[in-house]
């Protein structure tokens, strides 16, 4: 075999190297002012985004939507791209200036973009923003202005399954706070099924489910390192360590602790209210009591849900309809028909609430639940909550894999927070 | 570049010059030349440096989301990498990835030429056998990654409860930090083992047979005949083979994001799996610091070719 020639060698170095250095650019950032995906400069139609790729064009939910662009005269154009990509996409457009008219945001991308001074505030349309429930729209406010509205709202909850809690003994009823479910948990590890499973996953989702726990000991977002917090984590890392709760729980994401769930196998799991349809479909009785705090009474739980957001555009004429678009999608009606569209998402303001439990009593709990629920980035936490959050959930994994003690891993957590906010 | 197609084609009909060209038809010769090139240049002016050079402009300043949108970001020079080499995940990361890549592509060599020397004896059902070992290679990424982290599931893997049958308690494969590294690894191997595979196998195929039969008729054994004239002839392949593994390997993502999110608590992080989250894995995305990372791999693969290319010469030399 002939070796081959110098430059031929170099050549082929060449190229290798510039095919990785390729993929080290395109994975950091795309090229400016080379957006062809601009909206439709067509007047009459409407550019929309919402992270709901489960929805189809011919599901109820693009539906409705439709609808509400008819209602106001337009034609919507949906798009719909998966929760984190869409923040991505998003902060393209803005850089390029062709954004939507309308973007649906998972609640903690809201102050992201806000920031970047990407979005109208609700005032600047006359929207009154009163009537919606303190504690859900507070995750669209930034310094004092609203930047969107909640279209609706989920949170987190223990389902229980019936057939094993019978079995062991356990009335529902009695878990009122940590001692008492720790001891639900007990009975049902005695009775030979697992007790609970959660997802611990090293992304949002994990500090989303750790966060009523965390909340419920009376811990504070801004102070990782709190006895409180490590109160929280040394509870998790407990039920890991003692059998109650699955290894895999490390890995697993909410919709994989649900189909553990839904294996008839674990007495308990923390789920959102996005499950209520999969768990009557279940294949055994389910119910569901709320997240109890450390020393009795419901904790508070993560909102999670999207807000109806209006991204700055140069041509103000556009505005008009855009307001009628996100009216159409905030009235009481709208709120309760999302709700029932979604199977099943709250309505954000009492009036919401009380009109879709007149249809549905059984949701109840869950309306009780949102009501006590908080906003990740509430307490003006806004941008810094991402960090925080990355913190926290690492600080979860270390103290679950063994790496460190949960006060170890919330110091080391703390400072990495700290650092990363700034302050 | 100032010239056109047109012009490109307007030359070319000539035929060349048989006495010394004109001076003024030499000129036009060397701009044919360069219009012959230009789509060449353009392309690598687009698609390789733009985006090396983009890479770079985002190291060096501070886009945060806002200034990302609002196109003012504030200059830092090197202080993103600064942060980056003081930043007590880097050394962790750079081991995890010295470890991951270097196991990797010795397994991965190890076992592609393995297969290739014993596949080139062509026995029956041989070709069909090599076209099993390609299945990784097709696969998705998605795909595999994902029934390789089912498979090491600590409660529910097929792993741990073929382990169970002989006794063995559980093992917390990707959940642990002492093991999850160490899994991503197995299946980043098995991932790798075809492209060696085929590379190596037809490396093999230019060893003329005239010098196995030579080594044959003085009585060399099979060792040794892999020794002394396989394993030498093959060496340029081999290092080329080598060095495409390490680049590869390098800017591995998918399977470890896919398997263990560079978990437990940074056990799997790799410098490219860092650059990844930083960019896209938390809800805030982080460019700056990203593409610093992602320069520093770059620099690692650049200094990895250097040698090769070093190497290659002192040899051709020799």
């Amino acid at each position: 075999m002939t070796r081959p020639s110098f430059p031929a060698r170099a050549a082929a170095f060449g190229t290798a190297l510039l095919s990785l250095s390729a993929l080290a650019a395109c994975a950091s950032a795309p090229t400016p002012g080379t957006g062809s995906a601009a909206p439709a400069a067509d007047a009459s139609t409407y550019t929309w985004w919402d992270p709901y790729p489960q929805h189809d064009a011919s599901s109820a939910w693009a539906k409705r939507v439709d609808t509400c662009g008819k209602q106001a005269g337009v034609t919507i154009k949906r798009t719909a791209y998966d929760t984190t990509a869409l923040t991505n996409q998003a902060l393209l457009a803005g850089q390029e200036g062709n954004a939507p008219d309308v973007i649906l945001l998972d609640n903690p991308a809201v102050s992201t973009l806000a920031d970047a001074g990407m979005l109208a505030t609700m005032d600047d349309f006359g929207l009154d923003t009163a009537r919606f429930d303190k504690n859900l729209i507070a995750a669209g406010e930034l310094d004092g202005k609203t930047y969107g509205i909640p279209i609706g709202a989920n949170t987190l909850a223990l389902y229980y399954n019936k057939k094993i809690l019978d079995a062991a003994g356990v009335d529902p009823a009695s878990i009122k706070d940590w001692a008492t479910l720790g001891a639900a948990l007990k009975k049902v590890k005695a009775a030979g099924k697992k007790p609970i499973t959660f997802a611990a996953i090293g992304t949002e989702e994990g500090s989303f489910q750790f966060l009523p726990w965390f909340w419920g000991a009376g811990a504070k977002l801004t102070e990782l390192d709190s006895p409180q917090a490590a109160e929280a984590l040394s509870l998790w890392n407990s039920w890991v360590k003692d059998g109650l709760a699955p290894n895999s729980v490390l890995s697993n994401s909410q919709n994989t602790t649900w189909e553990e769930f839904l294996t008839g196998e674990f007495g308990f799991a923390e789920n959102g209210t996005w499950q209520i349809d999969s768990a009557a479909k279940a294949g055994f009785p389910t119910g569901i009591v709320q997240i109890p705090a450390k020393d009795g009474g419901g904790a508070p739980t993560p909102t999670g849900g999207e807000f109806i957001t209006v991204p700055v555009q140069k041509d103000t004429k556009r505005y008009t309809a855009t307001k009628k678009i996100v009216e159409c999608m905030t009235t009481p009606e709208g709120l309760v028909e999302t709700g029932t569209t979604f199977a099943y998402y709250i309505p954000s303001t009492a009036e919401g609430q009380q009109a879709i439990l007149a249809k549905e009593p059984s949701l109840k709990p869950w309306v009780e639940a949102v009501r006590s629920a908080k906003g990740r980035t509430s307490d003006n936490l806004g941008t810094k909550y991402p960090k925080i959050s990355e913190a926290l959930w690492t600080a979860v994994q270390k103290a679950l894999s063994g790496s460190a003690a949960p006060a170890d891993a919330l110091k080391d957590a703390q400072a990495k927070a700290k650092q990363a906010v700034g302050g | 570049m100032a010239f056109t197609r047109t012009d490109a084609v307007a030359t070319t009909g000539r035929p060349a010059a048989k006495v010394s060209p004109a001076p003024g038809r030499r000129r036009s010769g060397r701009w044919t030349a360069l219009a012959f090139l230009a789509p060449l240049v353009v392309y690598l002016l687009v698609f390789y440096a733009y985006p090396l050079y983009r890479n770079v402009e985002l190291s060096v300043h501070d886009y945060t989301p806002r200034a990302f949108v609002q196109g003012d970001p504030e200059f830092t020079g090197l202080a993103n990498y600064r942060a980056v080499l003081s930043d007590d995940a880097f050394l962790a990361a750079l081991r995890n990835t010295a470890l991951f890549t270097l196991v990797s592509i010795a397994f991965q060599y190890a076992l592609g030429l393995a297969l290739a020397v014993f596949f080139q004896r062509g026995f029956r059902l041989s070709a069909v056998l090599r076209a099993m070992f390609l299945v990784p290679w097709l696969l998705p990424l998605i795909v595999s990654a994902s029934t390789w982290s089912w498979m090491l599931n600590s409660d529910n893997g097929i792993v741990n409860a073929f382990l169970r049958a002989f006794g063995i308690g559980q093992i917390n494969w990707l959940t642990s930090p002492g093991t999850a590294l160490l899994s991503v690894t197995v299946a980043n191997i098995w991932l790798g083992v075809p492209f060696n595979l085929v590379i190596l196998y037809a490396g093999l195929q230019n060893i003329p047979a005239s010098l196995y039969e030579a080594a044959g008729l003085d009585g060399a054994n099979a060792w040794q005949r892999f020794w002394r004239i396989t394993f030498p002839l093959l060496r340029p392949v081999s290092a080329i083979t080598l060095l495409l593994g390490l680049i590869y390997t390098l800017k591995v993502v998918d399977i470890i994001w896919i398997m263990t999110r560079g978990g437990p608590a940074d056990a799997s992080t790799t410098l490219a799996i860092w650059s990844y989250r930083e960019a896209f894995g938390t809800g805030q995305p982080d460019f700056s610091p990203a593409a610093a990372v992602g320069n520093l791999l770059i620099l690692i693969a650049f200094a990895a070719g250097l040698l090769h290319v070093r190497m290659q010469r002192k040899e051709g030399i020799s």
